[in-house]
């Protein structure tokens, strides 16, 4: 099963390999992970979005718990929280590609941040279904490049992970 | 006043109090080398090879519960340094390692003698630090011997740079240091504990599991009275014996792949088990599944979080330190009226006592050739069982851990987790440097013992009476024993041809030699090595019959009742 984990941790070097060499020493599987500094500087903040059997879950809350430099872990996906994704997309708009792919970037709110005559880059922010589904939906031949940050979470409502 | 980065390394180590630093000197420690030069508080105990000043330091910590402290330089210090720590690390012994770096500014350039010492051991450490900065160097050294010795306890790295063990800063030594992501829960949950106390006073065919566990905490007196008590079966792991007298009605002997028969019968038809600083790991319960079979309820006390539920699924977890779970169980027991079922408990006993009566162990001693267990088993006698005794890793340490009753804890001192070849040796010079004047035996076999031999010299250079017991079968012995089980009895690669006249080695480098090649030579051997070379190094190379094998054993993959016992001619 997919899970969401998210980590406080020490804003120190080193740090992001211990979480990112756990995952792979133990053989736990990482779909994506994201980490950035909070308003605290001293620590950051990574989502990791992992899969597995609840016993595989558990022990990667508790190996990650037990790492000095992890401070916070929790579960999102245990209860009812956010996530989103950033994805930009350079497609090709020329012709009549070009009022097309406007026409589908406004069905999924995305927003053209940069234009060129041959070219859109597109931004869209959802959760990770919503992104797959836009790329579903362009024509696959006009997709130049793409790039994703991997997903951040949030808890709903009073689910506070800070120190 | 200012002091050097070096000298407030040393200063660091003095307030806490460290006696033996083992280690090998190289250009980026120069500094700190120096600053030892100009001190005689810590003495320095040079060795050979930088994996053996680890080792030393391991056993140092393993045989007195202090912090092992070695020190090595950069690049092929620390990667010869890596055995050392990553043994030490899967047996969670506090250490703190001090590697040199090159010069900050070299950092990341490929220079001289340069590892990513951080990136390297970070799979093998309990935490490690790099010191950029002498203004965090004392401090950094304070978490290091807090990291190390507290939770549960491991290896702990601080490499420094060349140019901070050169930068001059204030020393001042913090008093305590707190980490905020670092809380290590020491009281157990009493609610757990009434639970787990419930639960032992109910069953009917009890257990009593310990560990390493037991031992790292000096929880040996609470986990006998808890035992006595309770009156229940206990068996001990690889790395717990010791921690409840071999010799005694209760305890069952070490269980697992090569455990008794009697304690892996109890250990799988159990109804309530308790594990006490112990992990279940391949080699303790065998296949996970086929010990699920048996239902029963188990109870696990440990330090470690991550250890509970990690391989066997647990009933009643309960996390903090040994000794503080065990005094409170043992409080809450004297507060229940409750007694244990004793009509239960006599039919367990006897069902045990019958497994006991297949005697697993028993091997025969012919006329001839000599057989390692034997050489154990008079070991034990000539030493009074009185001896520190490490082993290498093999068939020798598993006859060592079967032969040797061990009543004491910190007593048997072996790789456990890792099963690191060559510790031994190194082991027994850590042990003896910890316990000056304690009778200190080495039980190896010719193959591990070649891998640190190298320590005979430093063996000499520090007068170190080390007895050394070789059990040469002139085969790598467990790897013949597998490929006789397992692979059709071809034995690839693990006859040792070439060996060198041990005898010849052991005086070379100064110290006493002797071959033993007969069964009613090996005690008046032991005598001599004992009691006339009491002061002496003496290196005993027992010639033993090389079709010996480790009985009873569970191959790998299999169920703890799925043992194969001795083959028939020889029971």
């Amino acid at each position: 099963m997919r899970h969401i984990i998210s980590i406080l941790l020490e804003n120190e070097a080193g740090a992001l390999s211990r979480v990112s060499g756990l995952f792979s020493a133990r053989g736990y599987n990482i779909e994506s992970l994201t980490v950035a500094p909070t308003e605290d500087p001293s620590m950051s903040r990574m989502t990791i979005v992992t899969s597995g059997s609840d016993e595989v879950v558990e022990q990667i809350t508790k190996q990650l718990n037990k790492l000095v430099d992890v401070v916070k872990v929790a579960d999102l996906s245990e209860a009812s929280h956010i996530e989103r994704e950033l994805m930009l997309v350079k497609v090709r708009a020329t012709g009549k590609d070009r009022e097309e792919m406007k026409r589908i970037s406004d069905i999924f709110r995305g927003r053209i941040i940069d234009v060129t005559d041959s070219a859109y880059v597109i931004e869209l922010t959802g959760n990770s279904a919503k992104l797959d589904a836009f790329i579903e939906a362009i024509d696959k031949v006009l997709i130049l490049e793409t790039v994703r940050t991997g997903v951040s979470g949030i808890g709903r409502g009073d689910r506070i992970l800070k120190i | 006043m200012q002091l050097t980065g070096a000298e407030i390394l040393v200063r660091c180590l003095q307030e806490e109090k460290v006696e033996y630093v083992f280690g090998y000197p190289g250009g980026a420690v120069l500094h700190i080398y120096d600053a030892l030069f100009k001190q005689d508080t810590i003495k320095h105990v040079l060795v050979r090879h930088e994996q053996a000043a680890v080792h030393a330091a391991d056993a140092f910590s393993r045989s007195s519960n202090r912090v092992g402290v070695c020190l090595v330089t950069s690049g092929p210090g620390v990667t010869n340094a890596v055995t050392g720590i990553a043994t030490a690390h899967m047996d969670s012994i506090p250490l703190v390692v001090i590697t040199g770096q090159v010069p900050t500014a070299a950092i990341g350039l490929d220079a001289f003698q340069e590892c990513d010492t951080v990136g390297i051991t970070r799979p093998c450490v309990k935490h490690n630090f790099l010191v950029r900065d002498v203004k965090d160097l004392a401090e950094t050294i304070k978490k290091a011997f807090y990291l190390a010795n507290t939770g549960r306890p491991g290896p702990v790295l601080v490499d420094i740079p060349k140019d901070v063990s050169a930068q001059l800063c204030e020393f001042h030594y913090p008093k305590t240091v707190s980490i905020r992501s670092y809380n290590p829960v020491v009281k157990g949950h009493s609610g757990q504990i009434k639970k787990a106390v419930q639960l032992l006073l109910e069953a009917k065919r009890p257990m009593i599991y310990s560990g390493g566990g037991t031992i790292l905490s000096d929880a040996d007196q609470q986990l006998i009275k808890l035992t006595r008590k309770l009156g229940f079966p206990i068996t001990q792991t690889l790395m717990g014996l010791g921690a409840y007298p071999a010799p005694d009605r209760q305890n069952l002997g070490m269980l697992g792949m090569h455990g008794t028969f009697e304690a892996n019968m109890a250990m799988q038809n159990c109804d309530v088990l308790l594990a006490v600083g112990a992990r279940f790991d391949d080699r303790v319960i065998g296949n996970p599944e086929h010990f699920a079979q048996n239902a029963r309820k188990i109870i696990h006390i440990d330090i470690d979080p991550s250890s509970i539920s990690k391989r066997v699924r647990v009933d009643v977890p309960i996390v903090g330190s040994v000794p503080n779970v065990l005094e409170d169980m043992i409080k809450q027991l004297e507060a229940d009226t409750t007694k244990p079922d004793a009509k239960a408990l006599a039919s367990w006993w006897k069902q045990i006592d019958e497994w006991r009566g297949k005697d697993s162990l028993k091997y025969t001693q012919s006329k001839d050739l000599i057989m390692p267990q034997y050489v154990v088993e008079k070991l034990y006698e000539v030493t009074g069982g009185d001896a520190f005794v490490t082993s290498d890793v093999g068939q020798h340490q598993m006859f060592a851990a079967q032969f040797y009753k061990f009543d004491k804890p910190r007593r048997w001192i072996n790789s456990g987790g890792l099963g690191t070849m060559g510790v031994g040796l190194p082991y027994a010079m850590g042990v003896r440097f910890a316990n000056p004047k304690a009778t200190v035996a080495c039980v190896t076999g010719e193959a591990s013992i070649q891998m640190c031999i190298q320590e005979l010299s430093t063996c000499k250079q520090y007068n170190l009476p080390i007895k050394i017991v070789n059990l040469n079968n002139r085969y790598l012995g467990m790897v013949r024993q597998w490929q006789e089980m397992f692979h059709g009895d071809r034995h690839s690669e693990s006859y040792l041809d070439s060996l060198p006249d041990f005898v010849k080695l052991a005086e070379a480098y100064g110290h006493v030699g002797m071959r033993i090649d007969r069964p009613a030579d090996v005690e008046p051997a032991l005598r001599e090595a004992f009691t006339k070379h009491k002061n002496d190094l003496v290196f005993m190379d027992f010639i033993t019959d090389q079709t010996a094998n480790v009985y009873p054993m569970i191959a790998a993959g299999k169920g703890l009742s799925e043992m194969i016992l001795a083959e028939v001619e020889d029971l």
